[in-house]
């Protein structure tokens, strides 16, 4: 074992790993995370943390990762290159580990762009690849980016995003292979609604032996509304949602659509529990945590494996 | 080319506004290429400004010169014989330029007449893009030519990110994505393995991330 991560542990058995994600509060207001994650615990095996997602500001991954923590649960920091030079990145990573967080996801994050704050210089000293690169040279050969020692260096079990669905296609499984090169543990995917394209692009991750090399986890966001379908298939950058899908939510009655959007993720992971290389889930309930217990228990992933600390 | 885009007219007069006589320069190189600051601009920049000191009820005058090239001490000397009929200096050079003339009159007042934006390349009619940082190690070699630390938004040395659809970049459908290009460029060139090659991560001392550069070419230091 390359680390104490619970993930990992479950990875090496070989069943099904499953993970959840929590953004944290707009404000100092911790019992906001602490709720989000007692709904999730005994479901997920660890908890993704965002790190400023869209780009716009929250609390501190790394504080909020403390919460999760404190509630016996296993948190994911991520952490975006967008906010902080490799300096700040490390630092962080020191603390996080001193703190018991083992797990986290390299990630160049969404451009300030999209935020609240788009008068904000982007950092992007490193990029996702090279920053997975740098957690592996801590953690295996306890060096700083720098090239000095570390004492008692961080042992973190190193995640980094895929989107199968961005374009080129035919350089995502290449894409891929860079990050399984400099070192990534496993892959979290961009919420999959085309299951065609993603099996066609678990064929080119098969093809490359990738699938070996890495843990990949099949990324899960259930659709509340057909507003939303519509939404994420015409305005978020790389997401592939394909006409059945809306067609089939606009085809339920209002007050019945998130039953159907949950139908829907639950029919996807049993679909893609069968694809080779596929070792876990990603579900991202985004502000409906709450839903996360249904759609695994409806899944079949339950009870979640007990793994020796 | 450096390329730069003239202020908005309402900033230029303010500025202006505590002086009666200005010299306003131009430069004959890469702002007169990009139509922001060479002798025609001058001549146009000259007049509005009068007119509008004039509905003012004001007067102001302009000498203009366009110099050969604004960021060289040489042609810069040519404002000499000028400098002492005027209260301050207007600059339509880029940044360079500006400070050339900031350096060598201490006692002048200068103002610079256009934002300087980006080292770039013609696109078409009217149309320049950003193509170079200045990053002092240049990685084209790597990457088919195209320059993803100007060109990626996110400047990934190993992208594209997952943002990019359809050639276009997240952030702006009107911004290519610079890995779509490179691949592209890569593939008509046979040379896709490169792309297997992670690229390490940058060494930023040859750029800004070392502090103010300087070039010193001890086989030209007089």
């Amino acid at each position: 074992m390359k680390t104490e991560s619970v993930l990992e542990k479950i990875f090496a058995s070989g069943e099904l790993a499953v993970t959840s994600e929590c953004g944290p509060p707009r404000g100092a207001v911790p019992e906001k995370i602490i709720e989000k994650a007692k709904m999730l615990k005994g479901y997920v095996d660890a908890v993704n943390v965002t790190d400023n997602q869209t780009a716009m500001v929250r609390m501190s991954s790394f504080a909020a990762c403390v919460f999760i923590k404190q509630l016996g649960m296993n948190p994911i920091l991520q952490m975006v290159t967008r906010d902080r030079n490799r300096l700040a990145m490390q630092a962080d990573i020191l603390g996080a580990y001193s703190h018991g967080i083992n797990n986290m996801l390299c990630l160049s994050g969404d451009h300030p762009h999209f935020g609240d704050h788009p008068m904000a210089a982007n950092v992007h000293d490193i990029d996702s690849v090279q920053f997975v690169q740098m957690v592996k040279d801590m953690r295996d050969n306890g060096k700083f980016q720098g090239g000095d020692d570390i004492s008692n260096p961080p042992k973190m079990f190193i995640g980094a995003a895929a989107n199968p669905f961005a374009d080129p296609f035919e350089l995502r499984v290449a894409r891929l292979g860079k990050k399984v090169k400099a070192g990534t543990d496993f892959i979290q995917t961009q919420c999959i609604y085309n299951l065609d394209k993603f099996e066609k692009w678990m064929e080119g991750v098969r093809d490359r032996g990738l699938h070996e090399k890495v843990n990949i986890m099949a990324g899960i966001t259930p659709m509340k509304t057909v507003g939303m379908a519509k939404y994420m298939k015409n305005r978020v950058p790389g997401m592939d949602v394909p006409d059945e899908i809306i067609k089939r939510m606009a085809g339920v009655p209002k007050e019945k659509q998130p039953d159907e959007g949950i139908k829907i993720s639950v029919e996807a992971i049993e679909r893609l529990k069968a694809v080779e290389g596929v070792k876990g889930f990603h579900i991202m309930a985004i502000e409906w945590e709450q839903k996360v217990p249904e759609i695994v228990e409806k899944a079949g992933l339950l009870p979640r494996p007990k793994v020796d600390l | 080319m450096i390329t730069a885009e003239r202020k908005p007219m309402e900033e230029l007069i303010e500025c202006l506004k505590p002086y009666h006589r200005i010299l306003l320069v131009g430069c004959n190189e890469c702002v007169t290429v990009c139509a922001a600051g060479g002798r025609k601009e001058v001549g146009i920049l000259s007049s509005a400004l009068q007119m509008a000191f004039k509905t003012e009820g004001k007067n102001l005058e302009v000498k203009e010169i366009t110099l050969e090239r604004q960021c060289d001490p040489e042609y810069v000397e040519e404002l000499v014989t000028h400098i002492d009929q005027a209260e301050a200096v207007m600059s339509m050079a880029c940044g360079c330029g500006v400070q050339e003339i900031a350096r060598r009159f201490k006692d002048k007042p200068v103002y610079p007449a256009v934002n300087t934006t980006f080292m770039g390349a013609s696109e078409r009619q009217g149309v320049w893009a950003e193509r170079c940082q200045g990053c002092g190690e240049c990685v084209l070699g790597l990457t088919g030519g195209i320059c993803p630390i100007a060109r990626c938004s996110k400047q990934l040395l190993n992208g594209p990110c997952g943002g990019s659809t359809n050639g276009k970049c997240e952030v702006d459908p009107d911004i290519d994505c610079a890995w779509q290009l490179i691949w592209d460029r890569l593939k008509a060139l046979g040379l896709e393995d490169r792309y297997e090659e992670n690229i390490p991560a940058k060494d930023w001392r040859t750029g800004r991330g070392g502090g103010p550069r300087k070039i010193i070419r001890e086989d030209l230091v007089k």
